[in-house]
């Protein structure tokens, strides 16, 4: 192999990468802190015994599963304004898009998670008189979370990744200023093996910290 | 059947603490409980036998509606719980139920301490979290039952920690903090090791000589002569006999009451 890498003229260019960066970041902190925390309700939907917000929580769930995420960010954008008359900027369909896409993965690792408590623990709680919003959370949700750590770390990684899909809608994170830095510069080789390692850069530390955190939980008890 | 009123039943002046009329409750279409009427007495120990299967614990469940009965009534100070719906099960509002709860307190067989949290904070969370009481005043509640349980010493130990008696012991202040008028037990000792039956046992004791009204499923028979003021056996969903512990445990009418006490050839008084 005799290419020879020309690195600099890249990062030269490292300010357009970093305000990239930035809405990358953005983007999975807003779909991220909302899933986890909309999950849970759908999560709730799905595990109850009623059956409309039961059914209207696997419709969701599996409508969101089973497509491609790409297809459901090009609908936000382009046929939901279609529909309501609402045009959301590239960057709110595309965040609302990865949010209520992970939303839909959370929500099953919701319902697991509390599913795998014994059921002498809301048995407990409700003896003692708690409500089933207090049982939530300060029996099951405390309970079940370290054990849901390892999944939620998995989705957290995949919607880091899911974030560069958002170039094709015109958000113009990390991806789509490096596509804009490769055609500028004919140098789609350096670009992409510098973006490459952003990401790596970006995801790693949290999947060591989750690591880290799940031992934590692990030797606390429970 | 033997009457029910007969006169070993002490008489029930003020409205009962807990009135339980025509109570029956069916999962689906097997029926557990086929009619129960029990009236309890402030200060009443009720120690309630009958074998695997006869809805002894059903009728506890039903009492604090972790079951909700398919008919019939219960009440609390002659004050009526729930409302009966359609088809005759009685449905509570979530305010209501809460509110019985913290009224009548249960311990289950299998314990149940919130794993998550050290001896002392599972003794809290009922005061603090359904009481709403300030945690300094919480504390101090907490550790003065756990004393009562002879657990001072464990008060900062995650229950896991704890051999079954203790845990047990802790669920007893757990469900005392709550300062609940009934405590209704399941079978507290039987998934303890034969040598950790006795420290639970003393506690309870301890708990009868304070007047306190208690429903107490059990096999110890032994224990329920000294701890009971009436002793029940339940067979098939009925109230098959009841009266003294004398009466019942040394002098049973019933012919199924006297096969099943047979079976515990080895108990002593
Ligand atoms: N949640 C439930 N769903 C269906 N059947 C139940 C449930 N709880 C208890 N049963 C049935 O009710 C009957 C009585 O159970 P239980 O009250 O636990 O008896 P005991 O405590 O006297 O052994 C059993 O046949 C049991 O299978
Ligand atoms: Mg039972």
């Amino acid at each position: 192999m005799n290419y020879t890498f020309q690195f600099g003229e890249i990062l030269a260019n490292s300010d357009l990468l970093l305000r990239g960066l930035k809405l990358t970041i953005l983007l999975f902190a807003i779909a991220f802190s909302g899933a986890l925390v909309c999950g849970l309700f759908i999560g709730l939907a799905r595990g109850s015994a009623l059956r409309v917000p039961n059914l209207i929580a696997t419709a969701y769930i599996e409508i969101f599963r089973n497509t491609p995420v790409l297809v459901q960010l090009i609908w936000f954008y382009y046929a939901l304004p279609a529909l309501s008359g609402w045009q959301p900027s590239a960057f709110t369909a595309a965040a609302l898009g990865l949010f209520l896409n992970t939303s839909a993965y959370c929500a099953e690792i919701w319902r697991a998670g509390l599913q795998s408590l014994p059921a002498g623990q809301w048995e407990a709680g409700r003896a003692i008189g708690m409500s089933e919003w207090q049982l939530l959370r300060r029996v099951a949700v405390p309970q079940a979370f370290s054990r849901m750590v390892p999944a939620f770390t998995n989705r957290g990684v995949e919607l880091a990744k899911m974030t560069s899909i958002a170039s094709t809608i015109t958000v113009q994170e990390l991806m789509y200023e490096a596509k804009m830095l490769s055609t500028q510069t004919f140098l789609p080789l350096e670009t992409f093996t510098i973006v490459a390692v952003i990401y790596f850069v970006l995801i790693y530390p949290g999947t060591l910290a989750a690591y880290a955190l799940e031992r934590r939980l692990n030797s606390k008890g429970a | 059947m033997v009457d029910v009123t007969s006169a070993s039943v002490p008489p029930v002046l003020a409205p009962p603490v807990l009135a339980v009329e025509g109570l029956h409750k069916s999962f689906g279409s097997n029926e557990v409980l086929k009619g129960i009427d029990l009236k309890v007495a402030a200060g009443e120990r009720i120690a309630i036998l009958g074998s695997s299967g006869s809805g002894k614990s059903t009728l506890l469940r039903c009492i604090n509606f972790m079951e909700t009965p398919s008919a019939g009534r219960i009440a609390l100070d002659g004050t009526s719980i729930g409302v009966e719906g359609r088809g005759g099960a009685i449905t509570a509002r979530s305010g209501e139920l809460r509110r019985l709860r913290t009224r009548v307190g249960m311990i289950f067989q299998q314990f149940n301490l919130f794993p998550h949290m050290t001896v002392l904070e599972n003794v809290m969370e009922g005061p603090v979290t359904v009481k709403g009481m300030n945690r300094k005043e919480a504390r101090a509640t907490a550790q003065d039952y756990l004393k009562r349980v002879g657990l001072s010493d464990k008060a900062e130990q995650y229950p896991q920690r704890l051999s079954g008696g203790q845990q047990q012991r802790v669920a007893i202040a757990r469900a005392l903090a709550m300062e609940p008028e009934i405590l209704l037990f399941d079978e507290p000792t039987s998934s303890l090791d034969p040598e950790l039956v006795g420290e639970v046992l003393d506690v309870i004791l301890g708990l009868s000589k304070e007047g306190r009204t208690m429903l107490l499923v059990t096999h110890e028979l032994g224990f329920a002569y000294h701890f009971a003021t009436r002793v029940l056996f339940l067979h098939e969903g009925r109230i098959h006999e009841q009266g003294t512990p004398d009466e019942v445990l040394k002098n049973p009418r019933e012919e199924r009451t006297q096969a099943f006490l047979r079976r515990f050839s080895a108990f002593h008084f």
